[in-house]
C-alpha cells in the first residue's frame, strides 16, 4: 500500500515532469520560430523589393514560335502589321490585295481588294496613323487612296472574337493630289488637318493640304482641300517626311543630304541642310520614330541614326542634330519597324540580321539572326510583346517578345540623356504626361540631388546646434538642469513629422518670407549676443557672477536670446526699407538675380533640422557624457582648464560617438518625407540656391506610387528609389553602430 | 584653477556660453513649437469679436464684416508689389487678414485690410455669426425670420431667443435625418450590396441555383420596401426642417435669406460676457473631437480621424506586441551569442533608422498588390473588378506600421531582459523549473515594464506616421468607419481616416487652405498632446524599471 504509494506519486511526478519538458519544448520551438520569422519578415523587406526592382535590369528574351510562307496572293508585299491582341495580321500586296491572317500560323482570315481601277496601279505605300490604322496608297494616276484596317472586338460568354475589315474613313474615292504616278509620298496628320508632299516622277515635289471636317451629325471625318504647292528638285530622292502636327516637311536624298522645310506657311520655306552620311556610305532608309519628333535613318553601313530638330541655345532658330547612333549589322539597313506605345525600334539589315533596341536608354536589347536572305518587311504588335519578319524568298517568321523594361539602364538612370525637345543631353525627371507617345524621363539624378540639398542644409543647421548642445549638456550642464533639458529634447523627437512639415510649410515658409532680413540678422547676431553677453559676465566682479553659477548659463541666456530674436524680427521691415528698397525678394533678383521660392531650402533646413537636432544630440550626448571621469579628472589636475580638458581630451575620446551620431542624423534627414513634401515646392531642379526648392527620392515616392500603375517602369523604378534609400540609410546606420560599439568596448577597457 | 589669469578667449569662456546659447536654442525652438501648436489650437475654439469696419477700397467706401483671423505689419512697399491700390504716406503699415466669410455671395472667405484705409471700427453687439453645413461661415444681422415664407411677427429684441428656440427644432430633425441616412439606410445599402456580391459569386460558379436566385430576389424585395418606407419618411422630415427661414441684412443693407436647416450654430459673440465665452469654447471643442467633418475636411469636426488613428493603432499593436517580444526574447534567451546574432541586432537596430517611406513602398508592393490582390482572387471574385483587399486598408496600414515599429519593440524589450540580473534566472533553474517556466514565471513579469516601453514608443511612433500610411490605406474621407453594427462589425478591408493624414490632406491639399487653417491647427495640437502624453508615460515606465533592479543589484 505505502510502497504503491509512493511508486504512484513517483510516477505521477514523473508524468508532470514530462509534462513540463514537453511544455518547455514546445516553448523553445515556439519562441524559435517566433523569433526567426520576423526576423525573416525583415528580410523579406530586402528581398521583396529587390525582386519588384530585379526586372528593370533584366535582359529581354525572345522566341521563334512560327514560321510560314506568305499567306494570300503571290504579289509584292508592301506593308505588315499586327493588331492590339496579338491574334491577327495583316498583310498588304502592291496589287492592291489585303489579307487578314492568323498571326501564329499563317491562316488566312479575310481578303479583300482595294477599289482601284484595272487601268491604275499602286505606285507607293505610307502608313498615316499606326495607332488607328489608317493607311494610305498613291497610284500611277496621281491619286490619293485612304484605307483603315480596324478590330471589332465581340465578347461572348467564353471567348473573345475579333472580327477584322477594312474601312474607308475618307470615302472609297481617291484624292487627286498631283499630275502623273505619286512614285512616294509622306502625311502629316493630327485631329485638324492632313498634310501630303508626294514626289511624281517629273521630279516635283507637290505639297497638298487637307482641313478636316467633322460632321455632327453622323461624326464622320471628310476632308476639305486646300492649298497645293510645288518645287522642284534634281536630286535624286530617297525619302520624304511630314511631322505630325505638319510643321516640318523633310527631304532626303539618296547620296545622304537631308533637307528640313518650314511648312507652316504652306508653302516649302528650306530652313536647314545636313549631310547625314559620309563618303562612300549612302543612306537607305528614312522613318520617324514613335511620336513623330525624331528622324531615324539607316545607311548602307549598317548605321543606324537618331536625328531630331534641336532648339539651339540663346536663339530661336532650330538645327537638325544627330542625337545618338548605333550599329545594327555590317550590311545596309533593309527595313525598319518602331514600337507604338515606346521609342523603342526594331531595325533589320541585308544580311537577316534583326536588332531591337531602345532610343532613350541607348540599349541594345538583343540582335538575331533571323534569315539567310535580306527582311523585306517587320511589323511589330501595339504591345510590342509579338513581331513578325518576311524575308525576301516570302517566308515570313514570327517571334514572341519578352520585353518589359527597355527604358531604363544605368546610364538612363543616372547618366545625362538627351531627350526629344531637349537642347542638350540632360538630367530629368518628369514621368508621367498626358500625351501617349510621351518620352518618359527617368534621371534619378535630380531627386538624389534635391534628397542630398535637402540633408545638407538640415545637417548644416542641426549640426552645429545638436553638437554643441550635447557638449554643453553632457560635460558642463548642472545635473538638475540635465535632468529636464535632455527629455525635452528627447521628446522632440517623437513630434511626429508631419506637423513639423505643416508648420514649416504654412507658417514658417509665409514667416521667411515676410521676414527674410530679419531671419538672417538671427544667424549672425545670436552667436555674436552671446559672445558679448558672455563677456559682460566676465567683465562682471566676483560677487555678481555668482548670480549665474556654472552649468546654469543655458538657462541664463533664454531670455537674452528671446530678446535677440524679437528684436531682429521687429526691425526686419526697417532693414528692408533702409538696405534692401522695400522688397528684398524683389531686390535680389534685380540686384543678385537670384530666385526666391517661398517653400526653399532654408525652410527645409531649419524644419528638417528640427527634426534631426534631437536624433544627433541624444547619441552626441551618450557618448560625450560616457568619457571616463577618471580621464578628465586627470586632465584637470595637471591644470588644464575645463574648456583645454573638453577640446583635448573629451571630445577627443567621444568623437567616433559624434561621428556616428551626425551619420544616424544624415540618415535620417535623408529619409525624411512629410517635411520635404509639405514644405517644398517639389519641382526636380537642379539648383543648388538655398532659396530654391527641390523634390527628394522619399517625396517623390509619395507623391507618384499611389498614382503609377503596378509593375510598368515607372512603378519599378519607384521601388529603385525606395531600394536605393534603404541602403543607404541601412549602410549609414551599420557604420555608426559598429563605430558606437567599438567605442563603448574602449570605454569599458578603460 | 583660476581662470581669470588667461584671457577672455583663451579661457574658452565665450565657447562654452556659445555651447550653452545651442542648447538654449534648442529649447526655446522646442517650448516655442508647443506653445505656438497650443496657442493657435485652442484658439481656433474662442469666439472671436466681429468688427465691422468702415472702409475704403480701392477708393469705394465699403462695410465690412467680419473676424480679424491675423494682423501683421508689412513694407507699404510690398503691397504695392502685389497689387495695393495705395494713397497713404505711411512706409510701414498694419495688414489685417479679416474673415468675412458669406462665401456663397463673395466668392471668397478673406479679405486683406490695410489699417490707413480703415475709416471707422465698430464692435456691433447684434452681429450674428452662423456655422452652416455648407458655404462656411456667415456674418450679418438678424432682420426677421419667416415661417413657409411669411414673415413672422416677433419683435426684434425676441427676435434672437426665437430664433435658438427654433434652431433647438432643426437640430432635433437634423439629428432624425442624420439617424435615418446614417444608420438604417446605411445599413439597407451594406445588405443590398451583400446581396448583389452573393447573386454575383452564384453567376460566377456557373452552377445555376433558382432556389437561390429567387431568395435573394425576396430578400432584396425587403430592403427595397424598407428603403422606400425610410425614404418617405426622410421626405416629411426634409419638408419640415427646411420650413423656417432666417432674413439677414448683411453689408450696405443687402438682404439674405438663410434656411434654418443650413444653420448648425449661431452665436453673437460681441454679446456675450467672458462666461458664456467659456461655456461655448468648450462646448466648440467637443464639437471638434466628436462631430464629422464637413465641406471638404476644412470645417467640422475630426471624429473620423481620431476614430481611425486609434483602430489602426489598436490592431498595430496586437500584431507587434507578441512578436517584438517574442523576438527578442529568442535573441536574448534562446539564441546562441555570436557573430551572427550581433548580426542580426545591428540589423533589428537599423531598421528602426530605414525611412518609412520604404516601408509604405514595401506595404503597397507586398500587402496591397501581392497578398490583397491574391486574396481578393481567391475569396472575393465576386466584387472584382473592384477590390476588397486589392487596394489599402485598415488591415494593410496595421501590419505595414507593425513592421515599421517592431524593431522599437524589440530593441526596448531587449534591453529590459538584459537588464534583469543572471542571478534571477539561475536561482529559478536552480530550485527546478524548467526554461519556458523561469522565463513565464520571472524573468517575463520582470521585464514586462521594458515590453510596455517598448509598446508604447511604438504606438507613439505609428500614431504619428503618415508617410506610409499615404501608400497603404489612409484617406481624406472615409465613407464609413471601420467598425460598426453591420456584421461582420469590424471591417478590416476598409480605408480609414488618420489624424496626421488629415494635417496634410487639409493644410495641403484643400482648396481653401486659409480657411482651413486653425482646424489643422487644433489637429496638430490634438496629435501632439496624445504623442508626448504617450512618450513621457513610456519615460516613467522606464524609469521606474531602472529604480527597480537598482534595488535589487545590491
Amino acid at each position: 500500500m505505502e510502497a504503491s504509494n509512493i511508486s504512484d506519486r513517483i510516477a505521477a511526478g514523473q508524468r508532470r515532469w514530462k509534462l513540463r519538458k514537453a511544455i518547455d519544448i514546445i516553448a523553445r520551438r515556439v519562441v524559435q520560430i517566433g523569433g526567426i520569422s520576423v526576423i525573416a519578415a525583415i528580410a523579406l523587406i530586402f528581398l521583396f523589393l529587390l525582386s519588384v526592382v530585379y526586372p528593370l535590369f533584366g535582359q529581354p528574351s525572345i522566341d521563334e514560335i512560327g514560321q510560314y510562307q506568305t499567306p494570300g496572293t503571290n504579289d509584292k508585299t508592301i506593308y505588315l502589321a499586327i493588331e492590339e491582341q496579338a491574334e491577327i495580321g495583316l498583310r498588304v500586296g502592291d496589287s492592291g490585295s489585303v489579307l487578314f491572317f492568323d498571326v501564329e500560323n499563317g491562316e488566312p482570315i479575310l481578303e479583300r481588294n482595294l477599289p482601284i481601277a484595272a487601268d491604275n496601279s499602286i505606285t507607293s505605300f505610307r502608313v498615316v496613323n499606326e495607332t488607328s490604322g489608317l493607311l494610305a496608297v498613291g497610284l500611277h494616276s496621281g491619286e490619293l487612296l485612304f484605307f483603315q484596317h480596324n478590330y471589332e472586338l465581340e465578347f461572348t460568354e467564353t471567348s473573345r472574337i475579333i472580327h477584322p475589315d477594312i474601312l474607308y474613313p475618307y470615302g472609297e474615292d481617291a484624292f487627286h493630289v498631283a499630275e502623273g504616278p505619286l512614285l512616294d509620298f509622306a502625311i502629316g496628320s493630327n485631329e485638324d488637318s492632313t498634310t501630303i508632299i508626294a514626289r511624281t516622277t517629273d521630279g516635283k515635289i507637290v505639297f497638298q493640304s487637307f482641313e478636316k471636317e467633322s460632321s455632327f451629325i453622323d461624326e464622320a471625318t471628310t476632308l476639305e482641300i486646300g492649298d497645293r504647292n510645288q518645287i522642284i528638285t534634281v536630286d535624286p530622292i530617297l525619302g520624304l517626311l511630314v511631322d505630325p502636327e505638319q510643321e516640318w516637311a523633310y527631304i532626303l536624298t539618296q547620296d545622304g543630304s537631308l533637307s528640313a522645310y518650314d511648312i507652316r506657311e504652306n508653302d516649302f520655306n528650306l530652313r536647314e541642310k545636313v549631310q547625314v552620311t559620309e563618303g562612300d556610305v549612302h543612306p537607305t532608309l528614312l522613318k520617324f520614330l514613335t511620336g513623330g519628333i525624331s528622324i531615324l535613318i539607316g545607311d548602307s553601313s549598317g548605321n543606324l541614326s537618331q536625328w531630331f530638330q534641336v532648339r539651339s541655345d540663346g536663339d530661336l532658330e532650330f538645327r537638325l542634330d544627330k542625337i545618338r547612333d548605333t550599329r545594327i549589322g555590317n550590311s545596309a539597313i533593309v527595313s525598319l519597324a518602331t514600337e507604338q506605345l515606346r521609342k523603342g525600334v526594331i531595325a533589320a539589315t541585308q544580311a537577316g540580321k534583326i536588332k531591337l533596341l531602345y532610343t532613350t536608354s541607348e540599349r541594345d536589347l538583343l540582335s538575331l539572326s533571323a534569315s539567310e536572305s535580306a527582311i523585306q518587311t517587320l511589323a511589330v504588335a501595339p504591345r510590342a510583346d509579338i513581331f513578325i519578319a518576311e524575308d525576301r524568298n516570302r517566308n515570313i517568321k514570327v517571334w514572341d517578345i519578352d520585353n518589359h523594361h527597355p527604358e531604363t539602364s544605368l546610364s538612363a538612370l543616372w547618366g545625362k540623356v538627351w531627350y526629344e525637345d531637349y537642347v542638350k543631353p540632360d538630367y530629368i525627371w518628369q514621368s508621367s504626361s498626358a500625351s501617349s507617345d510621351f518620352e518618359p524621363k527617368y534621371s534619378l539624378v535630380p531627386l538624389t540631388f534635391g534628397t542630398l540639398k535637402a540633408a545638407f542644409y538640415a545637417m548644416l543647421f542641426a549640426m552645429p546646434l545638436a553638437i554643441c548642445g550635447a557638449i554643453f549638456t553632457a560635460y558642463f550642464m548642472a545635473p538638475p538642469m540635465r535632468a529636464i533639458v535632455k527629455p525635452s529634447i528627447e521628446i522632440m523627437e517623437a513630434l511626429p513629422t508631419v506637423i513639423l512639415g505643416f508648420l514649416a510649410g504654412l507658417w514658417l515658409a509665409p514667416f521667411v518670407e515676410l521676414h527674410l532680413p530679419g531671419v538672417f540678422s538671427i544667424f549672425v547676431l545670436m552667436p555674436i549676443g552671446i559672445i558679448l553677453l558672455s563677456l559682460v559676465w566676465w567683465k562682471l566682479p566676483g560677487s555678481a557672477k555668482r548670480f549665474i553659477p556654472e552649468g546654469w548659463q543655458a538657462a541664463a541666456l533664454i531670455i537674452p536670446l528671446i530678446l535677440i530674436a524679437l528684436l531682429c524680427v521687429g526691425v526686419s521691415p526697417f532693414i528692408e526699407r533702409l538696405l534692401f528698397d522695400g522688397n528684398v525678394r524683389i531686390w535680389m533678383s534685380e540686384e543678385l538675380g537670384i530666385g526666391f521660392d517661398q517653400r526653399n531650402a532654408l525652410i527645409i533646413g531649419i524644419a528638417m533640422g528640427f527634426a534631426v537636432i534631437p536624433t544627433i544630440f541624444s547619441i552626441a550626448e551618450d557618448a560625450i557624457f560616457s568619457v571616463p571621469k577618471h580621464l578628465t579628472s586627470g586632465s584637470l589636475a595637471l591644470g588644464a582648464t575645463p574648456w583645454q580638458t573638453l577640446v583635448r581630451v573629451v571630445l577627443l575620446s567621444a568623437s567616433p560617438g559624434i561621428f556616428s551620431a551626425v551619420m544616424i542624423g544624415f540618415g535620417r534627414a535623408v529619409g525624411e518625407t512629410m517635411i520635404v513634401l509639405m514644405a517644398t515646392g517639389n519641382t526636380p531642379v537642379m539648383d543648388f540656391s538655398i532659396f530654391q526648392g527641390m523634390r527628394t527620392l522619399s517625396a517623390n515616392i509619395a507623391v507618384e506610387l499611389p498614382e503609377s500603375e503596378v509593375d510598368s517602369t515607372h512603378y519599378r523604378i519607384l521601388f529603385l528609389a525606395a531600394f536605393v534609400l534603404f541602403i543607404f540609410t541601412f549602410f549609414f546606420n551599420t557604420v555608426a553602430e559598429i563605430v558606437r560599439q567599438r567605442l563603448r568596448k574602449k570605454y569599458s577597457s578603460l | 584653477m583660476n581662470t581669470e589669469k588667461l584671457g577672455f578667449f583663451k579661457s574658452g569662456t565665450p565657447w562654452v556660453w556659445l555651447n550653452a546659447g545651442a542648447v538654449s536654442i534648442s529649447m526655446i525652438m522646442v517650448v516655442g513649437l508647443l506653445v505656438l501648436i497650443a496657442v493657435r489650437g485652442l484658439g481656433h475654439f474662442w469666439p472671436k469679436t466681429i468688427w465691422e469696419i468702415d472702409y475704403l477700397d480701392s477708393g469705394t467706401q465699403v462695410v465690412l464684416l467680419g473676424e480679424r483671423a491675423k494682423v501683421e505689419i508689412v513694407p507699404a512697399k510690398q503691397l504695392v508689389a502685389s497689387g495695393l491700390h495705395a494713397d497713404f504716406e505711411e512706409e510701414l503699415v498694419e495688414r489685417t487678414l479679416l474673415k468675412i466669410g458669406n462665401r456663397d455671395m463673395y466668392g471668397v472667405d478673406f479679405k486683406l485690410v490695410v489699417k490707413p484705409n480703415e475709416q471707422a471700427v465698430r464692435k456691433p453687439v447684434d452681429a450674428i455669426v452662423f456655422e452652416r453645413t455648407q458655404w462656411g461661415n456667415f456674418y450679418g444681422f438678424l432682420q426677421s425670420l419667416s415661417e413657409s415664407g411669411d414673415v413672422l411677427d416677433v419683435k426684434p429684441d425676441a427676435l434672437w431667443d426665437e430664433l435658438q428656440i427654433r434652431l433647438e427644432r432643426v437640430d432635433e430633425l437634423r439629428d432624425e435625418i442624420h439617424e435615418i441616412e446614417k444608420y438604417d439606410i446605411g445599413k439597407i445599402n451594406y445588405k443590398i450590396e451583400k446581396l448583389r456580391l452573393r447573386e454575383r459569386r452564384i453567376e460566377l460558379s456557373g452552377v445555376s441555383d433558382p432556389e437561390a436566385s429567387a431568395n435573394i430576389k425576396a430578400q432584396r424585395k425587403i430592403e427595397d420596401d424598407a428603403y422606400e418606407v425610410l425614404k418617405g419618411e426622410l421626405e416629411k422630415l426634409y419638408a419640415a426642417i427646411t420650413r423656417d427661414q432666417a432674413v439677414m441684412t448683411i453689408q450696405n443693407g443687402q438682404e439674405k435669406r438663410i434656411n434654418l436647416a443650413d444653420i448648425i450654430k449661431a452665436t453673437r459673440p460681441n454679446a456675450m460676457g467672458l462666461g458664456t465665452k467659456v461655456a461655448h469654447y468648450f462646448v466648440n471643442l467637443k464639437n471638434f473631437v466628436s462631430d464629422d467633418p464637413r465641406e471638404a475636411n476644412t470645417e467640422g469636426g475630426i471624429f473620423p480621424a481620431i476614430f481611425g488613428t486609434v483602430m489602426m493603432v489598436l490592431l498595430m499593436s496586437v500584431i507587434v506586441t507578441p512578436f517584438g517580444v517574442i523576438a527578442a526574447i529568442y535573441l536574448r534567451e534562446y539564441a546562441k551569442q555570436g557573430f551572427i546574432t550581433r548580426l542580426v541586432r545591428i540589423s533589428v537596430n537599423n531598421l528602426a533608422g530605414v525611412p518609412s517611406i520604404v516601408y509604405g513602398v514595401f506595404g503597397l508592393g507586398f500587402f496591397v498588390y501581392f497578398l490583397g490582390g491574391n486574396i481578393d482572387q481567391l475569396f472575393y471574385p465576386e466584387a472584382l473588378p473592384s477590390p476588397t483587399f486589392g487596394s489599402g486598408g485598415l488591415l494593410w496600414a496595421s501590419l505595414t506600421l507593425a513592421l515599421l515599429t517592431v524593431p522599437v519593440v524589440i530593441v526596448a524589450t531587449e534591453e529590459g531582459l538584459s537588464r534583469i540580473p543572471s542571478s534571477v534566472r539561475e536561482g529559478s533553474l536552480a530550485l527546478g523549473a524548467t526554461k519556458a517556466e523561469t522565463l513565464w514565471r520571472t524573468v517575463i513579469p520582470m521585464a514586462s515594464p521594458a515590453m510596455m516601453t517598448g509598446l508604447i514608443l511604438a504606438v507613439a511612433r505609428a500614431a504619428g506616421e503618415v508617410a506610409p500610411l499615404m501608400l497603404v490605406g489612409a484617406v481624406k474621407l472615409a465613407p464609413s468607419l471601420p467598425l460598426d453594427l453591420n456584421a461582420p462589425f469590424l471591417h478590416l478591408e476598409r480605408k480609414f481616416m488618420h489624424l496626421g493624414f488629415h494635417i496634410y490632406d487639409v493644410g495641403f491639399q484643400s482648396p481653401n487652405v486659409e480657411a482651413a487653417r486653425p482646424l489643422v491647427y487644433a489637429t496638430a495640437l490634438i496629435l501632439v498632446v496624445v504623442i508626448i502624453l504617450l512618450n513621457l508615460s513610456a519615460i516613467y515606465f522606464r524609469n521606474h524599471l531602472r529604480e527597480k533592479y537598482r534595488t535589487m543589484e545590491h
